[in-house]
């Protein structure tokens, strides 16, 4: 029977990319004054079941590679060897190199092995007894060896020819085995008989039982063993298959196996002795050892003893070179190849906790107990009374709970705690902070806090801008840090944690803070904002989000350029969520994101234009108010725009945007709702303001295409389609509007 | 295959229920169903495979600034579909929808997707069977829009039927 | 039906075990840990232990000891499933009770023929 691995593949790739992210975890988390023994097993054992993993599925380069790491972890944790901040740098970067090879092999494609033959080279030294440090800086000057890890690790072992090839005269037509097993071998589990099977299975056997040893029945324990056996077993088999089969016990016994030759004398206990002189091999034994001997002149006796750790063929004593430690983990970083990348496999499934499986098929129980006593209250009553519609009323009522706790359980099937996507910052912190030379640590808390999934993916990118962004431009120097009575370490705070139906990340950093004066000047120099303009502190701030600003004066290989914050923010309101900001000059900044707990789901508005429901999504909604007359301005172009505290915003009737029937021209008493979006604020003229409701998002573009100003459609209680409004798109719909009421405002300004 | 099979298989099935003979077994395997409907006297035919199910008109709610032959949108057992008036689009004169008005749902399968659109027509008619050769290529004069759509022409007693290309027709976002 | 314990703290060698072992027609209850197992061996009889050295909470060595403190597990086979270069965890295993040893990288079918001699 043969089985197919590669169905286990997938639960390989993604229990070892855990893995590799404890790795991390613990690596980056280790004293290397005072390391925690638990943390270094928990490393050894990360790297010992992707080493077994990858053996088993057969993923021999990861294997090969991971052996030499588990090698030298298993010494650190035995404490035969030491382990210093070089050597946690040069795990770190076994781990990146492990990631990759991984990633490779799961998009079915070739690794690239240049990186995990240089880190080879790199521990074996180390192995060698070199220093993390010498022997790191010494690979990144020499060019790297592409002998493979193979010949690195074979250890030497002594030639030991074979009974067959010499002495071809005579032929060895079976074994006389003596096996007594020790008195308490069978504790151990293992059954004497079973040897015995097995040997029958390689040849014709005939045993005498010894029982010469046992003892009266009265001193008889059942437990031990009392009994030898002697054995002759015809055969072609070799030595090590006889062997083989006493394998597991070999300690526990006293065992002699001699081959019987063709023309040898009748077997008999004396066959060791003229064996000896005659055979080529022969196995002796005494408690624990074996020796295996060739014939022809003994060899020297140290190549007999057990091999010791291969020595690399081109490696010298390894001389430590002047170049700093820093510079050869620096390269590394850099280094990184600059092939494609193979494509990051999205993993399309989910791990779920049993419990909230249990709990899902609780709840779908009692949903169908609702229906069943719905159903029969539905064909019972033929006549339609009180008392029959109560009843029907507590069903209903009983239903709606159902159907609520249903939800709520389902949607928690999609959430996973907001740590995996925590976990990889720890380590792009410390990462970044060393290249830029400052101190920088990562708090990180709230990490329990769960979301959905497929929005944790997408909030990703824009945390990890943040976090870029507060590395560059919000955490000063140590120096200035100092100057400034604040402490050289620099903190970064990353907070989660539910609030009403959504979830908030909040980023606090103890940087300098984000200085308004330089955006509005940068703006200014960009010619986003005219000269003259004045703006206040808030629409300063504003200016953060605006496309195409970066306020470092390098643009450094980080956050300077490319992806912006105006990217960011969009990113979030795609989510159907915001961000907001806060500062202090010399204090820090405060980032604060909210997000909805699915993507399924919104909080809307419902409203109606021209006797169409519509939906705003809750979050993009800034205020709702009766339009008085005397604020609308009607603009030449047919803009018309409206006076809301110190701004014009533009008004946007839906009915005409979306060619629906004309409404009346009358603005004065109607509902205006202001939605906002990109900073940008829009009111939209609507009929009737209706509930507040929590909808199921359904997608136009399964069946249709996409619509702009529509982000998705929901399916209303009544039965019908009810589209669901996107701000973003709304402002595009409405353009020269915007631009229109944003020249009335700076005028007025 | 006797010569009035091989006659057959020339002919198509409807001259060959026309003879008064009888299809052959090769005849029944590669016949295709066809639904057919009414448009403005005129009758249409689509493969009856792609034919999910035929409902009522009502409650189609309106997509902002569609193509005025997109009549809306439609909830099917919790689905989004769009439904697209027919009529309007191969620009027949007015349409209007009264209790006979049907709306054809149609399903197009491919490896990637499910795609679900409905046709306002006038009437269904009738279900028959078609062998590729009682199909005629659609005549190259007359191009207008609708002609994109057109797999072909074919005669049933007596009365031309215009067979569309259910494909093409749940691929309309390429034309819009 | 012939019951085999397996533990491993990797869930992919679980997997690959169970579904090789379960096709051969064996019944097999599956533990992360050595204490998970302990537990599940405490509740019910195996006829055989197949077990990880390296896991977290308890190890395999450690499994092994209190297995055969208990009185059902006092001579059942139990393998440990280890890599070849741990030679003297092997002779641990053996130190502490364990019957035999499986060395991984393994592939199946060497496994099964592995514990069909030891238990048939």
């Amino acid at each position: 029977m043969s089985i197919d691995l590669s169905q286990f593949h997938a639960v390989f790739f993604e229990e070892s990319f855990e893995g590799l992210e404890l790795m991390e975890a613990a690596l980056l988390d280790l004293d290397v004054d005072n390391p925690d023994s638990e943390q270094i097993n928990a490393i050894f054992r990360a790297a010992h079941s992707i080493k077994g993993g990858s053996g088993t599925f057969g993923f021999v380069q990861v294997s090969e590679f991971t052996h030499i790491l588990e090698t030298l972890l298993d010494k650190v944790r035995d404490g035969g060897h030491a382990i210093d901040a070089d050597g946690i740098e040069l795990f770190l970067q076994s781990v990146d190199c492990l990631r990759g090879l991984l990633e490779a092999l799961q998009a079915e494609q070739e690794p690239d092995l240049q990186r995990a033959n240089q880190l080879t080279g790199v521990f074996q030294a180390v192995l060698d007894g070199a220093t993390y440090a010498d022997s790191s800086s010494q690979v990144n000057t020499n060019p790297p060896q592409d002998k493979g890890i193979n010949e690195v690790l074979e250890p030497e072992l002594p030639v030991i020819p074979e009974a067959e090839n010499l002495g071809a005269v005579r032929q060895q037509i079976g074994f006389k085995i003596d096996f007594k097993p020790d008195t308490d071998m069978l504790k151990g589990g293992n059954d004497p008989v079973r040897m015995l099977r097995e040997l029958a299975t390689l040849g014709e056997i005939k045993t005498t039982l010894d029982a010469s040893e046992l003892p009266p029945l009265e001193s008889l324990v059942a437990d031990n063993c009392y009994v030898s056996w002697h054995i002759e077993l015809m055969t072609s088999c070799k030595i090590d298959d006889v062997e083989e089969v006493f394998e597991w016990v070999e300690d526990e016994c006293e065992l002699s196996i001699t081959p019987i030759m063709a023309d040898a004398p009748n077997t008999s206990n004396s066959q060791s002795e003229d064996a000896q002189s005659n055979s080529n091999l022969q196995a002796t034994d005494t408690k624990g050892e074996r020796l295996v001997m060739p014939s022809g002149p003994l060899p020297s006796l140290d190549k007999l003893q057990l091999p010791s750790p291969a020595v690399p063929k081109s490696s010298e004593a390894v001389h430590p070179i002047e170049s700093s430690v820093q510079e050869a983990i620096k390269t590394p970083v850099e280094a990184k190849p600059a092939k494609a990348k193979p494509v990051k496999v999205e993993s399309s499934s989910i791990r779920v906790g049993i419990d909230k499986v249990d709990s899902l098929i609780n709840l779908v129980g009692e949903l169908v107990i609702t229906q069943s006593m719905l159903g029969q209250m539905g064909s019972a009553s033929d006549s339609i009374n009180e008392e029959n519609i109560s009843h029907l009323r507590e069903g209903l009522v009983q239903l709606e709970q159902n159907t609520r706790e249903l939800q709520d359980s389902v949607m928690r099937i999609r959430m996973l705690p907001i740590s995996f996507t925590f976990n990889r910052l720890p380590r792009m912190v410390r990462d970044i902070s060393l290249q830029l030379g400052k101190q920088v640590q990562l708090e990180l808390s709230g990490e329990n806090t769960e979301l959905d999934k497929t929005v944790m993916e997408k909030i990703s990118d824009p945390m990890v801008h943040l976090i870029r962004n507060a590395l560059d431009h919000g955490i000063e120097m140590p120096e200035l840090r100092k100057a400034a009575g604040k402490p050289e370490l620099g903190t970064i705070a990353l907070n989660a944690f539910h609030q009403g139906g959504s979830i908030v990340i909040e980023m606090r950093d103890d940087g300098g803070g984000i200085d308004t004066e330089r955006l509005l000047a940068k703006a200014r120099g960009n010619g986003l904002v005219g000269e003259s303009e004045l703006l206040t502190q808030d629409q300063k701030l504003e200016l953060l989000f605006a496309p195409g600003l970066s306020t470092s004066e390098q643009v450094s290989d980080l956050s300077g350029r490319g992806v912006g914050m105006d990217v960011v923010r969009r990113n979030i309101q795609e989510l159907n969520g915001s961000v907001e900001v806060s500062t202090e000059i010399g204090k820090g900044s405060k980032f604060r994101i909210r997000l909805p707990l699915t993507l399924a789901i919104l909080d809307g508005q419902l409203v109606t234009v021209a006797d169409q429901t519509y939906i705003f999504p809750l979050v993009s909604i800034s205020e709702s108010l009766q339009i008085d007359g005397a604020r609308v301005n009607n603009l030449a172009g047919g803009s018309d725009v409206y006076s809301l505290r110190e701004e014009y915003i533009p008004i946007l009737r839906l009915d005409r945007l979306f060619g629906l029937r004309q409404g009346d021209a009358v603005l004065d008493g109607s509902l205006l709702v202001v939605i906002e979006s990109e900073g940008q604020k829009i009111g939209v003229v609507v009929d009737e303001l209706l509930a507040q409701q929590q909808v199921v998002i359904k997608s136009l573009e399964d069946n249709y295409i996409r619509v702009l100003g529509v982000s998705g459609a929901t399916i209303l209680g009544d039965g019908n389609v009810a589209m669901i409004l996107d701000a973003v798109g709304l402002s595009s719909l409405a353009g020269k509007d915007i631009a229109a009421a944003k020249k009335l405002t700076d005028a007025a300004a | 295959m006797s010569t009035a099979e091989q006659q057959g298989a020339k002919n198509g099935l409807q001259q060959t229920l026309a003879n008064g003979n009888q299809p052959s077994a090769q005849d029944f395997a590669d016949q295709q169903q066809y639904l057919t409907f009414l448009m403005q006297d005129e009758e249409y035919g689509i493969d009856i495979l792609n034919v999910q199910e035929i409902r009522g008109w009502g409650n189609v709610s309106p997509i902002p600034n569609a193509p005025n032959y997109v009549s809306g949108v439609i909830n099917l057992r919790g689905a989004i579909v769009p439904v697209i008036d027919l009529r309007m689009l191969f620009h027949l004169s007015d349409s209007n929808y009264d209790e006979n008005t049907v709306v054809i749902v149609l399903k197009v399968s491919t490896e990637k997707v499910n795609r679900i659109m409905g046709i306002v027509v006038d009437a269904v008619s009738d279900v028959f069977s078609l062998l590729p050769a009682d199909k005629q290529p659609p005549p190259s004069v007359n191009r207008n829009f609708s002609h994109d759509f057109i797999e072909g022409l074919t005669e049933v007693k007596g009365k031309m039927v215009i067979l569309l290309d259910s494909e093409r027709l749940l691929h309309l976002e390429n034309n819009l | 039906m012939t019951k085999i314990l397996a533990v491993d703290d990797s869930a992919s060698m679980r997997q690959m075990v169970v579904f090789t072992l379960q096709s051969a027609g064996y019944e097999v209850v599956e533990a992360a840990d050595g204490q998970q197992a302990l537990d599940i061996a405490e509740g019910t009889t195996f006829d055989l232990v197949l077990s990880d050295v390296n896991m977290p909470v308890m190890d395999g060595i450690q499994l092994v000891k209190q297995l055969r403190q208990l009185e059902a597990y006092k001579y059942t086979p139990i393998l440990m499933l280890t890599t070849e270069t741990s030679g003297d965890k092997k002779m641990a295993g053996k130190g502490a009770g364990a019957t035999g040893w499986v060395v991984k990288p393994f592939n199946p079918d060497k496994l099964l023929a592995t514990i069909k001699k030891v238990i048939g």
